[in-house]
């Protein structure tokens, strides 16, 4: 215990974080689900196959050393297509999750340091997202006409238009996670005496917020963030499977699974593989999340 | 009381009709209208002719208009006529309502009967290997992908083992009640270890905080037995946080309900709420979105209901003897 006293807030934090055995697990995890899908290039040429070649004669093939997880319907590597699909959607589930994060803040702190009506908007409309049904609504959304939307063209015939839609459409539904927490912790720390020196100095509200309160948010966005980056990539998952999401031939988790439905009764583990994936991607940022929660706010203390 | 429940109530209207507007004029921007689908059907149609059906059917005027005219109608109770069914809106919909309600009704009730006791229990043992276990089941049953979760259960149960049907209702093919049941069992299943978790782990974290109130401490020493404790004093004050989570969660139901029904084909809102959509059909989505935005609002308004059964403090502005 003397050890601990000597140490500043930070490395508290860090120490009680390890604590959370299960937390660091999901943090290794992640971070090596994250190497391999970014060596895919390298998996793929090591095993000497083409990420996108078809071989109609090698359908359905069994795991074998020139393909480890076997083959799909088209006779492609199951293995390099996992790490390709990974590729995609953490790369999707992460932007959104950040992009999230953004709005989720902005609004949490408008909300919770201004108050008054803005505040009572604000939580009001953020309650009105969570409790509507998001889902249906989100599919109204992807099948909206972009060039009725007045895009440029050029995005619209953009190959990864898919992807960028699929953001976008994600980080807006969220960020409601972020924005409670946020406004929650900045309602708090409006009412501390160093948020009142700063005003007694002549700080006006802009400075305020951030310079003074923003940094001491961290904790409360990085929890959020991360239980948010979960959800993100559960719901991108979702809409590439109902195929509205991530399109072919750009291949994600979810939309991996699309095909694989049709094909349960002949090749079921087309369909595990994927969905093994993302079940273990979310439930890892969620443990995160949890672990952190509890190593940043001792007061939350569930577990010490 | 009164008052409170008439001004959420009036919130609620307002709610729907800023969503009419909204999904109306969503609709609006996706891709096609009536004219351009009779056109892809109709090559003879020329521009002049497609000009005057729009002017015939209004689609030429603006948006805020013509959403006043829908909403005249639909006052009216005329809903228009769904493309997909070739039948008026409502008769197309009201089967799918009763699917959905059975559905998500049986779901709903398995959630709350599993999770809160599992979510009680697990509290009333903090810290030990059992509360660990159940957290980890909770986490997992929050982090499963609907979908997938849905296909492993088709595969176990329908593929492997063949003693479920994989998908359809009953009463479509013709069975009686048993049959209806057997092709509930996997929809059923599939929504509930989508939502106990969630219920649990609410549950457990209300639990945890209100026995660490000091009237828990005041009841234990007064020498009540632990279940009294639990049952008399806790449960109460614990399921208020619990019962505003679960109203707000109302409409992630709803959403699970969607794939649910998806992928075990179960004819119910959410399929045909996809269906609409991918069908251009937009007399039907606009009006199935509209009571899935429903069913969440009374869905608030019943937890509304609960806060004043379970804390008698809660008296919504009328003074209380």
């Amino acid at each position: 215990m003397t050890g601990l006293a000597a140490r500043g807030p930070a490395a508290l934090t860090f120490v009680r974080f390890r604590r959370h055995r299960l937390a660091l697990a999901s943090l290794a995890l992640l971070a090596a689900l994250a190497v391999l899908a970014a060596a895919a290039p390298l998996v793929e040429a090591a095993l000497g196959v083409e990420f996108g070649r078809v071989d109609l004669l090698g359908r359905l093939a069994p795991p074998s050393w020139a393909h480890p997880l076997g083959t799909d319907e088209l006779g492609r590597d199951v293995l390099v297509r996992l790490l390709y699909g990974g590729r995609v959607s953490l790369f999707a589930g992460l932007t959104a999750a950040a992009v999230a994060a953004v709005i989720g803040t902005a609004v949490g702190l408008a909300a919770g340091y201004r108050g008054g009506w803005l505040d009572a908007v604000l939580m009001r409309v953020t309650d009105g997202v969570i409790s509507l049904p998001l889902l249906p609504l989100l599919i109204v959304l992807v099948a909206l006409d972009l060039e009725k939307l007045g895009l440029p063209r050029w995005l619209i015939d953009s190959e990864d238009v898919s992807l960028y839609r699929i953001i976008a459409i994600v980080a807006l539904v969220g960020w409601t996670t972020v924005a409670r927490l946020v406004r929650g912790t900045a309602l708090a720390l409006r009412e501390r005496p160093f948020v009142e020196a700063a005003r007694a100095q002549g700080a006006g509200p802009a400075r305020i917020m951030l310079v003074h309160i923003l940094p001491n948010l961290i904790s409360p966005v990085i929890v959020a963030t991360s239980l948010a980056a979960g959800n993100v990539i559960l719901l991108e998952s979702v809409l590439s499977f109902l195929g509205l999401g991530i399109q072919p031939p750009l291949p994600s988790w979810g939309n991996l699974l699309t095909n694989a439905q049709e094909l349960i009764w002949s090749a079921p583990s087309l369909a595990f593989y994927p969905g093994a994936l993302i079940f273990v991607t979310v439930i890892a940022f969620n443990f995160l999340g949890d672990g952190l929660q509890d190593a940043m706010d001792p007061r939350s203390g569930a577990r010490s | 009381m009164a008052a409170h429940l008439v001004q959420r109530l009036a919130q609620s209207v307002l709610v729907l009709a800023v969503m009419s507007f909204v999904i109306y004029g969503l609709i609006g921007l996706m891709p096609g209208d009536p004219v351009d689908l009779m056109i892809s059907a109709d090559p003879d149609i020329t521009a002049e002719d497609a000009a005057r059906l729009k002017q015939l059917y209004g689609l030429d005027r603006p948006i805020v208009e013509r959403y006043g005219n829908w909403l005249g109608a639909a006052l009216d109770g005329d809903f228009g006529y769904s493309r997909l069914f070739a039948k008026p809106v409502m008769e197309a919909l009201a089967p799918a309502l009763g699917h959905t309600a059975v559905l998500l009704g049986s779901a709903f009730a398995l959630s709350l009967l599993l999770g809160l006791p599992l979510g009680i229990w697990a509290a009333l043992r903090k810290g030990t290997r059992a509360d660990y276990a159940v957290n980890l089941l909770a986490f997992a049953g929050i982090s499963i992908p609907p979908f997938w979760l849905g296909l492993l259960l088709i595969m176990l149960f329908a593929v492997i083992l063949g003693v479920l049907p994989a998908g359809g209702v009953g009463a479509v093919e013709g069975g009686g009640f048993w049959t209806g049941i057997r092709f509930l069992v996997l929809p059923v299943a599939s929504l509930t270890i989508a939502s106990v978790g969630g219920h649990t782990r609410y549950m457990r974290a209300a639990m945890i905080e209100t026995l660490r109130q000091d009237f828990i401490r005041t009841a234990r020493a007064k020498g009540l037995s632990p279940a009294r404790v639990v049952v008399g004093h806790a449960l109460r004050n614990a399921l208020i946080p619990v019962v505003t989570i679960i109203a707000l969660d109302f409409g992630y139901l709803f959403s699970g309900a969607l794939i649910t029904e998806t992928i075990f084909a179960y004819p119910g809102m959410g399929k045909l709420i996809f269906d609409a959509i991918m069908g251009n059909d937009f007399n039907l989505a606009l009006v199935a979105l509209l009571f899935a935005t429903l069913l969440t609002l009374v869905g608030n308004l019943m937890a509304d209901l609960a806060y004043v059964w379970l804390d008698p403090r809660i008296s919504f502005g009328r003074a209380r003897p």
